[in-house]
């Protein structure tokens, strides 16, 4: 019996995330011929989005607008879905393994008493890798991929155990299921081709009587920034930053190629920076293409933390500093003199 | 008020990953409190220093939890629950729902756990756990103040920042930057000898044989380490010839610069 699978998609600073399109990926991944994938998009003011999401291969895509869930609100959030998920009963849910993503997924998959397998950074079919070796995918297409590779065998997620020390692959025993995907590792989805759309449905939240839950303000911190998890390119300082002054060169250099800046944990216990910034065991995992760590000599926690990168490049004073065993490239100098310089070395490669 | 901890044992972070049979072995390894759990037990100790009330630490896993939860009743902590895992399938649905079991056995106007867990990561828990027994909840707390029947919390989403009122009973996970928490002190460590200690079974909870392979819903089949990664290429001269070298190597090698 053919199956329905529901993207739930998160858009921020008015466009639609990347990591939603890569949970599309897994949904793609996961369906075989015959079953529907719809999305969910929540929020105000959506047409546009709709209209975007609608040119991706999905049956239906399902706008639901309120002024509650103009803001995240896992109360607001769960309200609106509800009545979707019972006209649907899908087969799976795909999210984000974002802030909302890890706060909305598991009360979806405790309400439909769904087993969930979080933070999947590929995902397998009779043991053979299907994702995350090909992290540029952008030559899939949808149309052109042998149906009968789908049929059959086992789904397979794999995800990081211990922050990336170990990895644990997963499969579930039971309908309904909760994926949520790590962004930056599989291929996102990519548009129709044959210029179809999908249908756009829309509808009013319904108002969820007595929310417990209010929220009374969002302060955008990170408004036009690229969100560190996301980012293709990060820079990251450590205590060799010496200071939260020390970060300008970073953020320079991350500026010019549209990445983002992180810490280690020694720069933000030090106070140089915000611990939303920190990268490690006990904070953020990234896997962008390439990472730059600059003054990080690269405790245990820290390399646990970024180590699945795709290049690694240090910059260090320590000849010693344990991140040059991992490190693709090294260098031995001074990071005050190096970022800059080579701040200067793109502008000029980029010119 | 009433605050119910739910905290995890997990691995040191500094701990290096060797696998035995399949399995992430415990030689030789030293565990600790999950790191954003001890943010829990802390805030949830402050609040009953400002409120008056009791704190009960919970955890579920196999015997050796017992020593967690000996550290959270030594910063404070008045009561533990200890659940055996022993017949309580390793999934965070299973997990969830045995925990929400115990804790609903008594009533709690507030409920604190961990952003995620450092070992195994999934995030679920916790919120599940608010889910079976009815309360709302706010994940990555960095701030939290209660007023009467009213929490107000600051949450953390992916560096912005929210502000959000929630009535209670609910259940919040911590996230860095919520408290500095406090070390044991040796009194605490005396006291927390004369600490009730509860334990609880699988089948008290409910888990019968018949049950137990229902309330799984995902299950392992590997563990293995990642690839290793080797030294590459250290780069020579100048700073200046290396800059440029970095920026030939990275514009070859990767094509998103």
């Amino acid at each position: 019996m053919s199956k329905t699978y529901l993207i739930v998609t998160e858009q921020r600073d008015g466009k639609l995330r990347r990591v939603s399109l890569e949970a599309l990926r897994a949904a793609l991944d996961c369906a075989e011929a015959g079953d529907e994938i719809h999305a969910a998009l929540l929020g105000e003011g959506l047409d546009g989005l709709a209209a975007e999401l609608a040119g991706y291969p999905l049956a239906q895509v399902h706008a639901i607008e309120g002024e509650e869930l103009r803001h995240y609100n896992p109360e607001a959030y769960i309200g609106a879905l509800a009545p979707l998920l019972e006209a649907l009963r899908p087969a799976g849910l795909f999210l984000g393994h974002t802030a909302l993503g890890r706060d909305l997924a598991p009360a979806l998959a405790a309400r439909l008493s769904a087993g969930q397998i979080s933070d999947v950074t590929a995902i397998e079919r009779d043991g053979g890798e299907r994702d995350g070796g090909e992290r540029d995918g952008g030559e899939r297409d949808d149309g052109e991929r042998d149906d009968g590779e789908r049929h059959g065998g086992q789904i397979v997620f794999v995800r990081p155990l211990y922050a990336g020390k170990a990895i644990e692959r997963k499969v579930f025993t039971a309908f309904p299921q909760v994926v949520t995907v790590r962004a930056n590792n599989l291929p996102a989805a990519e548009p129709r081709r044959d210029g179809g759309t999908a249908i756009v449905a829309k509808r009013a939240a319904a108002p969820v009587a007595d929310l417990r839950t209010v929220v009374r303000e969002v302060v955008r911190r990170t408004a036009g920034k690229i969100d560190l998890t996301e980012a293709r390119i990060v820079i990251a300082g450590g205590r060799g930053v010496k200071s939260a002054e020390g970060f300008r060169p970073l953020e320079e250099l991350a500026g010019l190629l549209g990445g983002a800046v992180g810490a280690s944990r020694g720069a933000c216990d030090a106070g140089y920076c915000d611990y939303g910034l920190q990268i490690g065991q006990t904070g953020k995992v990234v896997t962008p293409e390439i990472y730059i760590a600059c003054g990080i000599s690269g405790a245990i926690q820290h390399l646990a933390g970024m180590s699945g990168s795709r290049v690694i490049v240090a910059i260090n004073k320590d000849p010693e500093a344990p991140i040059f065993s991992i490190a693709d490239f090294g260098i031995v100098g001074d990071l005050f003199e190096v970022v800059p310089l080579l701040t200067q070395a793109f502008r000029q490669a980029l010119a | 008020m009433n605050i119910a901890v739910l905290l995890k044992q997990t691995f040191d972070t500094e701990e290096k990953i060797v696998l035995r049979d399949g399995k992430a072995s415990e030689d030789g390894v030293k565990f600790i409190v999950n790191p954003y759990d001890e943010y829990a037990i802390e805030e949830a100790i402050r609040l009953k220093e400002a409120h008056g009330g009791q704190v009960t630490a919970l955890s579920l896993g196999p015997a050796r939890v017992a020593e967690a939860l000996r550290t959270a009743l030594a910063m404070g902590a008045d009561e533990a629950i200890w659940i055996d895992d022993a017949g309580i399938p390793q999934d965070e649905s299973a997990a969830a729902e045995a925990i929400a079991a115990a804790l609903g056995q008594q009533s709690f106007d507030l409920v604190l756990g961990g952003n995620f867990s450092v070992d195994t990561g999934g995030a679920q828990v916790a919120v599940r756990v608010a889910a079976a027994l009815g309360l709302p909840h706010v994940t990555s707390i960095t701030k939290l103040t209660v007023d009467g029947g009213t929490a107000s919390v600051e949450r953390d989403a992916e560096g912005d920042l929210e502000r959000i009122d929630v009535t209670l009973p609910a259940l919040f996970t911590a996230q860095q930057g919520l408290n500095e928490p406090r070390y044991p002190s040796l009194p605490g460590i005396m006291k927390a000898k004369k600490k009730p200690f509860k334990s609880l079974t699988a089948q008290d909870l409910g888990f019968t044989d018949g049950r137990t392979a229902e309330a799984a819903r995902t299950v392992r089949i590997s563990l293995s380490l990642p690839p290793g990664r080797q030294a590459g290429q250290m780069l020579h001269g100048t700073p200046q010839e290396q800059a440029t070298a970095l920026v030939g190597l990275l514009r070859n090698g990767v094509r998103t610069i």
